[in-house]
């Protein structure tokens, strides 16, 4: 609690005691039996009007001034009303005195509104302590000195040297030492990492064991650690229908309960008299038509579930997204990287007649030297020799195809059956498992490279999971080879394959099956498409889903843009946890507008009747909202 | 142009979703959301009067929080 809360909560105590004290004070009968009615009555009206006024004086002054500038309808207003009409009533003659219950009332209203701005307070200071992940300084080497600086001050290639219990503050590359990193603030991964010289670390880790040097990848504003602190500042924008929804129907139900208290308090006793319980009526009325419980339970939840979510090293964007992703029923994933481990390997080497493998293999390492395309990666670490860069002219990616390069004078071409067709090459066709390579040299056939890609080891848990989810399709997009991808697709339990694809017809593809889940329903899709993809090459596919999640995507600053949803590491069964914390979240929420609703209207039905009393006014206002934040910071813990 | 302004001692949602509501619809506001929650307002508005405008957004916070100040980042 905070030193504003904590003179509020003296304030309810010392206000509670007294109310206590003059209930039982009351309880004895005492005045009764010492004074004449009247009097008895104007003694317990006084009693009452202390513990009141210690407990409720700031919603009095507030209302005063709301009212004073001309606008009223606030939840002060409607309290301050409410609260001295119930003390006012004591005044009709022929009316039972409601003293304690309009002081009740609003020392229960306190205690409400305390707890909720207690329960707010926490919950900020949750998500905080999780953004708590922007580093202080940099030590940065300049002219052999370490310096401390602020890290917006250094820039990429500059060295950098991090300490055991730092947390590094940019994103680049170890060059001396090896430590453990853990990774919990970025992925939620509770087991550090391992790092050594050539590995990557990313800003916002923390280093654990060794003292690492470290060479600058990104400035700052690039770095991973400032787009994930942008990415949640941004996510406050983008509210969800539910929660315009409500706040909307706030700003009618007040008005409207409040025109219904005054003509229930003021209409029916013109015909059947008995002012003052018409009047009480109104007032219990007016206690129930704060709207705070709705309104703050909403995007309580919501907050709740991104920040649930986020400490599980998953981003989402916005509510609406969170919104969205419950109602996903068609999850579309891209093969490499998402599905697939994206490191692939050369399996085997098929020479064509008269070359010899390392001939094969040296042609292709040479003209994909310059790609960083993971196929290209494999055979260059297959090749295992250094490329002599001098004898490539020029290299050029055929998008969808392969690699089409200039060595030693000649052309070289590395891709696959399409490159080879479209340039007239005559290749050999034979039993291939795993992604075929051919390369061809100023027009003659060297050989096949075949390659593989691993599938990642919870793969088949992720699709397994989401069909437990209650995702009804999912379907595989890939440029492989279709018996390759059929292959995938059997091993995951994945129900359908698109293979072949080139990157533009991924989106043709995605477009095509938002078609096909329009014509399900009529008119308004109410279940939606999510598309998983690693964020290369698949940023327009990932725009055109209505969910796009990329993962392992902290390398792609594409794909952060693009996506809505952004996974921290490239485990492919945070999509269904995701999927399982955002209809959690979404269950939250219409838990909490079901409730509150319906105590409401209840309390409302059962007040104009007669048989709701202001006490349980009370409760349908603050007790429910108690409730709800309750309920809204389960979103929390998942 | 946009910006994120943090709103300090923000403490209800209803009055929350008021000033947003108000303040969307000052001249020369082409968007702005509050998040009660990070107590956070994105505005986006015409640059040339952008100053005035937080002002005047300023101006309508007090009218339903009297104790919420909008932060003029210091960078």
């Amino acid at each position: 609690m905070n030193p504003k809360q904590k003179r509020w909560r003296n304030r309810i105590v010392v206000a509670l005691i007294l109310f206590f004290a003059v209930c039982a004070f009351e309880a004895t009968g005492h005045l009764e039996r010492t004074l004449d009615r009247q009097n008895a009555l104007l003694v317990e009206f006084s009693l009452f009007f202390i513990p009141y006024l210690i407990a409720g004086y700031d919603v009095l002054a507030k209302a005063a001034k709301n009212v004073a500038r001309g606008h009223g309808l606030d939840e002060n207003f409607l309290m301050a009303v409410a609260t001295i009409g119930a003390f006012a009533l004591v005044f009709f003659p022929d009316s039972e005195p409601h003293m304690a219950e309009g002081a009740a009332v609003m020392l229960f209203y306190q205690v409400g509104e305390l707890f909720q701005s207690y329960a707010v307070g926490k919950s900020r200071k949750s998500i905080a302590a999780m953004m708590e992940i922007a580093p202080e300084y940099a030590n940065v080497m300049r002219d052999g000195q370490l310096e401390r600086v602020d890290p917006f001050e250094v820039a990429p290639n500059d060295i950098i040297v991090v300490k055991p219990g730092e947390r590094i503050p940019l994103d680049g590359a170890v060059v001396e030492g090896h430590s453990r990193i853990d990774t919990a603030a970025l992925t939620g991964e509770s087991v550090p990492r391992s790092a050594q010289v050539g590995d990557e670390v990313l800003s916002g880790c923390v280093n654990l064991t060794g003292t690492l040097t470290v060479k600058v990848l990104k400035p700052y504003e690039d770095s991973t650690v400032s787009r994930i602190l942008e990415m949640v500042e941004n996510a406050a924008d983008k509210k969800a229908r539910t929660e315009n929804f409500i706040t909307r129907f706030a700003r009618y139900y007040t008005p409207i309960v409040v025109g219904l208290a005054a003509v229930l308090a003021f209409v029916p006793p013109l015909f059947v008299g008995g002012w003052a319980d018409w009047i009480l009526r109104g007032l219990t009325f007016l206690v129930v038509s704060c709207p705070c419980a709705l309104v703050i339970s909403v995007p309580l939840s919501f907050f709740g579930g991104i920040g649930g979510a986020s400490r599980q090293g998953i981003l989402v964007k916005g509510s609406n997204y969170l919104e969205a992703l419950a109602k996903a029923d068609t999850v579309v994933f891209d093969k490499t990287g998402t599905l697939t481990s994206g490191t692939f390997e050369v399996t085997e080497l098929r020479p064509g007649g008269g070359v010899t493998p390392e001939e094969l293999l040296e042609a292709a390492a040479h003209a994909e030297a310059n790609s960083n395309h993971p196929i290209a990666l494999s055979v260059l670490a297959a090749y295992g020799k250094p490329v002599d860069r001098q004898r490539i002219a020029f290299a050029e990616e055929v998008s969808g195809h392969g690699v089409q390069a200039q060595v030693d004078g000649e052309v070289v071409l590395v891709g696959n059956d399409k490159l080879m067709y479209m340039h007239n090459v005559d290749y050999e066709v034979g039993e291939l498992v795993g992604t075929a390579l051919h390369v061809a040299r100023g027009g003659r056939y060297l050989g096949t490279i075949l390659i593989g890609d691993t599938v990642k080891a919870d793969a088949a848990q992720a699709i397994d999971d989401l069909h437990a989810a209650g995702v009804k399709r999912t379907v595989m997009l890939t440029g492989d080879r279709a018996d390759v991808a059929a292959e995938v697709a059997r091993t995951l339990h994945i129900d359908e394959v698109r293979a072949e694809l080139l990157p533009e017809n991924k989106v043709a593809e995605v477009e095509r099956l938002l078609d096909e889940l329009a014509e399900g329903g009529q008119g308004k899709r109410s279940r939606n498409l999510a598309f998983v993809g690693d964020g290369i090459n698949d940023a327009p596919v990932l725009m055109r889903a209505d969910i796009g999640i990329a993962m392992g995507a902290m390398g792609s600053d594409a794909a952060i843009e693009a996506a809505d949803v952004v996974l921290m590491d490239d485990k492919p069964t945070k999509i269904a946890r995701a999927m399982r914390i955002a209809r959690k979240t979404m269950g939250i929420v219409w838990q909490n507008i079901v409730f509150a609703l319906g105590v409401k209207f209840a309390v409302l039905v059962l007040a104009a009747l007669g048989i709701a009393n202001m006490w349980m006014a009370v409760f349908a206002d603050v007790g429910v909202a108690v409730i709800a934040i309750l309920n809204a910071m389960r979103a929390m813990r998942s | 142009m946009r910006k994120a302004f943090k709103l300090q001692d923000l403490d209800c949602a209803n009055c929350a979703a008021k000033m947003e509501t108000d303040i969307a619809k000052l001249d020369g506001v082409e968007g702005a959301s509050i998040s009660f929650m990070t107590s956070k307002l994105m505005l986006e508005a015409d640059e040339a009067r952008f100053g005035d405008i937080v002002q005047e957004a300023q101006a309508i916070v007090s009218r339903y929080e009297p104790d919420c100040r909008i932060l003029v980042p210091t960078v």
